[in-house]
């Protein structure tokens, strides 16, 4: 007889067969993320929800008899029916309920639920991420070592040298361990009697030589108890906050496909900033021809009509920054996502803020321009839209602006690509 | 005698304690012969992962597993299935699994059901002993994992997973059903040997002489393409029921390694075929033991009122069985009926009634039930057990009513009831259902074009009307073709007549 317990085994013992089922299920999968992504808030992207992902079209089909022909069955349970009795067929097809449903088409749907993992690495597959980049943003925290008193074990290289000698010198002291001088001058005593003949002084020196060393030996130098280790325990990065502002142009010519690069943009934004600071807010600022303050589901909800003027949205931010972001207590970054265009007489003021505000005070300044797949009818993408012209004028080597342009969810993180550098993730 | 346990919580000690009385009832007063048993205490996320790889403990990799593992965990968490208390696998060591979860009470009933009762049971039935190797599954599976996995690395996921798949679909036709040939003497494996070693010398494969869609007569000269039929045809043996022994041995396209795949399933397939033929009998077996040692237990005084209480309410649980009109009907329950029909062998062998004496002459009123009971475990099926063991008064406590069903009538007619005229009727129709020669399709492959176009040829044989489900077949059929890797066809003909069905020819090219 023999009793294992095996529940301390490493779990998820049939993870890889979960794997491979995901893999053939890639095109739901994606299918299940992208609806996810459109229901979910920018804040809760990667929030514990489950993602149901249906499972069809995997059927596992094998030689099987079909419709049942003419065949006797037994059933238990007869109550009232004897021989020659007719019973009338259930409804819904010959051969009885249960056979009927067994011989039909096998193939089992149901819905299963993505981990939180699981949906994020679809997320980051989609943007292409680099693999560092997908570590460091999974991580559910970041935590840095720091001193946390001191222990009686731990590895060697933790050993508290000070702290380790001052415990033993007390405890020698406690339990009286001769001193070397102390001996020595008895040691000496002694020859100094033997030399004087005096055998009787002599002979209680060399006892109390032979008690003192014992005592000696018995009192260590250093012993066991007195060492000590200094003790680390892991703790969060240091507490900082950030704001992140979502700009977005929210003029007719936004489509929903460019609506949707942006808000994966903003989340993948938000990920980095709540993986880098304890806290973080996020204001969302749409514009037409002005900006307004508003809540997430107007942001990536309505649409307005109107002519384009960005500064209106700079301006905004500049203020709500003014407000209540003080740049002394408040880590700053702006992503804008627009199709690029702007009135053409706005370029000056655009620069304005830009130069004279927004980049001296921003962590980052990050720039999307969505456009629809390429192939499209849009000849004019073809050279650069007021917007990015206003910006690039602006970009310099020391200035924390990225651009970048995106027709698919794969092309977004090049505009981050810096501030991941920053991070030492290239 | 002194109580083993009080109260619900268990402990290794409390599980040794109750294991050890457990252990001297079973093998001393029922006189079990079991496998040691080794008890693994899991989680109910481990119960899941056993589910997910049929029950087995090491299991190759495959997306179905998974597809199974997602089902179950999303039926388990929905509250729509509960979960097993227990898993045991027919190896020796015989492994169970048990919840961590159970009360004390379910683990000593745990304890009686699976490492005795199933493990007796897969000890000594006769079909298990001929077709299972209990000493070397274990083996045998961690090598098949190891392989799967090391062709995956090799030769890349999806490759194997083609592999898989199809060897998936085919695996209910991977099963020798009739005995293995005698074991070889010394002698006759050194001429086989010997005889390998000149084979290996001249090899060829007379699939690979010809090129398709030529005549083989003027590619060879009528003479070589005389010679080329005489030596094929010993090499395929036709025909052949076991489709995937045959494609490993026999398909032109095949690699090594997916020739070893094709074995792995087929090896499992025939692994499990013994329990899908006696689930009725494995069932009951294991019911019935733990039946008689928790009663016993409670007799002797050692299990309390409240814990006896507590099993017999999961054993009604499990060993009920609803009318046909309940909405809780699916289907006759193995627990129950098995349960039931040993219970009335138990009864016949100790106090038989007249009616006893006339239908089971041979052990009505011998007074030593375990020794029938035991001799009925080793040397039958769920078929022949019915129909030597199924009596009168299950037939009548179970109210069983036997029905034919017609497909152009528009209802069933009852064509026998538990009254003295109904009885074996009902008997030889239950039992039929539980012939698993009957509810399988009998396929098989009718021949093979060597020296023309290739062409393999199924054939499915109607013992009655019943076709292939046209939904899969195609499906399935096109498994077939990709481990062949020439044009497939399926035929249907009529057992009886030889003929062939109208529409019945499947074909793939």
């Amino acid at each position: 007889m023999n009793f294992i317990d095996r529940r301390q085994n490493p779990k998820g013992k049939s993870l890889p067969n979960r794997q491979r089922l995901l893999r053939r299920l890639k095109g739901q999968v994606r299918q299940a993320v992208a609806k996810s992504i459109a229901g979910r808030k920018v804040t809760e992207v990667d929030a514990d929800q489950t993602v149901p992902v249906p499972v069809e079209g995997i059927g596992e089909p094998t030689f099987r008899r079909g419709a049942r022909g003419a065949h006797d069955f037994v059933l238990p349970g007869n109550r009232k029916y004897v021989k020659g009795d007719r019973i009338a067929k259930p409804e819904g097809g010959a051969g009885g309920g249960r056979e009927g449903a067994e011989s039909g088409s096998g193939e089992d749907e149901f819905t299963f639920s993505l981990s939180r993992d699981e949906f994020l690495d679809i997320f980051f597959e989609d943007l292409e991420l680099p693999h560092m980049v997908k570590r460091r943003l999974k991580e559910a925290e970041s935590s840095t070592p720091s001193r946390a008193g001191y222990t009686t074990a731990g590895s060697p290289q933790a050993l508290d040298v000070l702290r380790t000698m001052r415990n033993g010198l007390a405890r020698r002291l406690a339990l009286h361990r001769p001193r070397q001088t102390e001996l020595d001058e008895l040691l000496d005593a002694q020859a100094a009697a033997e030399a004087a003949g005096d055998i009787e002084t002599a002979q209680r020196l060399t006892a109390e030589v032979e008690a003192l060393r014992r005592r000696w030996r018995a009192v260590p130098w250093i012993d066991p108890v007195d060492v000590r280790y200094r003790r680390f325990e892991h703790r969060p990065i240091p507490i900082a906050q950030a704001v992140m502002f979502c700009l977005m142009d929210v003029s007719g010519s936004m489509n929903e496909h460019m609506k949707d690069l942006a808000k994966r943009f903003f989340m993948l934004l938000y990920l980095f900033l709540t993986r880098r600071y304890e806290a973080v807010d996020i204001i969302f600022i749409r514009h037409t021809h002005e900006a307004q303050e508003v809540d997430e589901e107007t942001f990536f909800g309505s649409r307005e009509t109107g002519g384009t003027v960005v500064s209106s949205a700079l301006d905004a931010a500049i203020r709500i920054m003014h407000e209540r972001y003080p740049l002394d207590a408040w880590n700053i970054y702006v992503a804008q996502a627009s199709d690029g265009d702007n009135l053409v007489s706005d370029r000056s003021r655009v620069s304005e803020a830009m130069t004279e505000f927004l980049l001296p005070a921003c962590q980052y300044f990050a720039y999307l321009e969505v456009d629809d797949t390429p192939g499209d009818d849009h000849d004019h993408r073809h050279f650069a839209s007021e917007l990015w012209r206003a910006y690039e004028e602006l970009l310099r080597p020391d200035v924390p602006l990225a651009l970048r342009r995106a027709t698919a969810a794969g092309q977004i993180f090049g505009v981050f690509r810096e501030l991941f550098a920053r991070e030492g993730v290239s | 005698m002194p109580l083993l346990y009080q109260g619900s919580d268990w402990t290794f000690e409390r599980l040794k304690k109750a294991h050890d009385a457990i252990a001297e009832i079973a093998l001393g007063e029922l006189g079990l012969d079991i496998y040691p048993p080794q008890i693994e205490v899991i989680t109910s996320e481990q119960m899941l992962d056993a589910y997910a790889s049929i029950g087995l403990p090491i299991l190759y990799r495959h997306w179905s597993f998974g597809k199974r593992f997602a089902r179950d965990q999303t039926l388990y968490r929905k509250g729509y299935q509960g979960l097993a208390y227990e898993i045991v696998i027919n190896s020796d060591p015989c492994i169970c699994y048990i919840m961590e979860e159970n009360s004390m009470t379910m683990q000593a009933l745990v304890l009686a059901h699976a490492a005795y009762g199933h493990n007796h049971f897969f000890k000594n039935n006769h079909l298990f002993r001929q077709w299972t190797d209990a000493k070397g599954i274990l083996d045998y599976l961690g090598f098949a994992r190891d392989y799967v996995a090391h062709c995956e690395e090799r030769h890349g996921i999806e490759a194997v997973e083609r592999v898989l798949d199809a060897a998936h679909a085919l695996q209910a036709q991977g099963i020798n059903r009739y005995a293995r040939r005698p074991r070889r003497s010394l002698a006759e494996e050194l001429a086989r040997q010997k005889e390998r070693q000149s084979y290996a010398e001249t090899t060829w494969n007379p699939l690979w002489s010809t090129v398709p869609g030529l005549d083989p007569a003027v590619e060879l000269g009528g003479k070589d393409a005389g010679r080329l039929q005489e030596e094929g045809a010993p090499q395929i043996e036709l025909p052949e029921e076991n489709l995937l022994y045959f494609l490993e041995k026999n398909s032109p396209v095949l690699h090594g390694w997916q020739r070893e795949i094709l074995r792995i399933v087929r090896m499992l397939a025939q692994y499990f075929y013994p329990q899908r033929q006696t689930k009725l009998m494995n069932e009951g077996c294991a019911t019935f033991v733990h039946y008689e040692i928790m009663s016993r237990l409670h007799e002797r005084g050692m299990i309390d009122d409240g814990s006896f209480l507590e099993f017999l309410h999961a054993h009604t649980a499990v060993a009920q069985q609803p009318d046909f009109a309940d909405p809780r009907y699916s289907g006759m329950n193995p627990y129950a009926l098995g349960f039931a029909i040993m219970k009335d062998i138990q009864r016949v062998c100790t106090a038989p009634t007249e009616e006893d004496g006339a239908w089971f002459p041979d052990f009505a009123g011998s007074g030593d039930a375990m020794a029938t009971l035991r001799e009925a475990w080793a040397d039958y099926r769920d078929e022949s057990f019915l129909l030597q063991f199924l009596g009168p008064k299950v037939i009548r406590d179970f109210r069983m009513i036997r029905l034919r069903d017609r497909a152009d009538e528009p209802y069933f007619e009852v064509t026998a009831i538990h009254d003295d005229q109904g009885y074996r009727r009902i008997r030889a129709a239950l039992a039929a259902e539980y012939d698993c020669g009957r509810t399988d399709p009998d396929l098989h492959v009718a021949s093979v074009d060597l020296l023309g176009d290739r062409k393999l040829v199924l054939e499915h044989r109607l013992q009655d009307d019943q076709r292939l489900d046209p939904a899969t077949l195609t499906k399935t059929l096109r498994f077939v073709r990709e481990l062949w890797g020439y044009p497939v066809s399926m035929r249907e003909v009529d057992a009886a007549t030889g003929k062939e069905l109208p529409s019945g020819v499947t074909e793939l090219s």
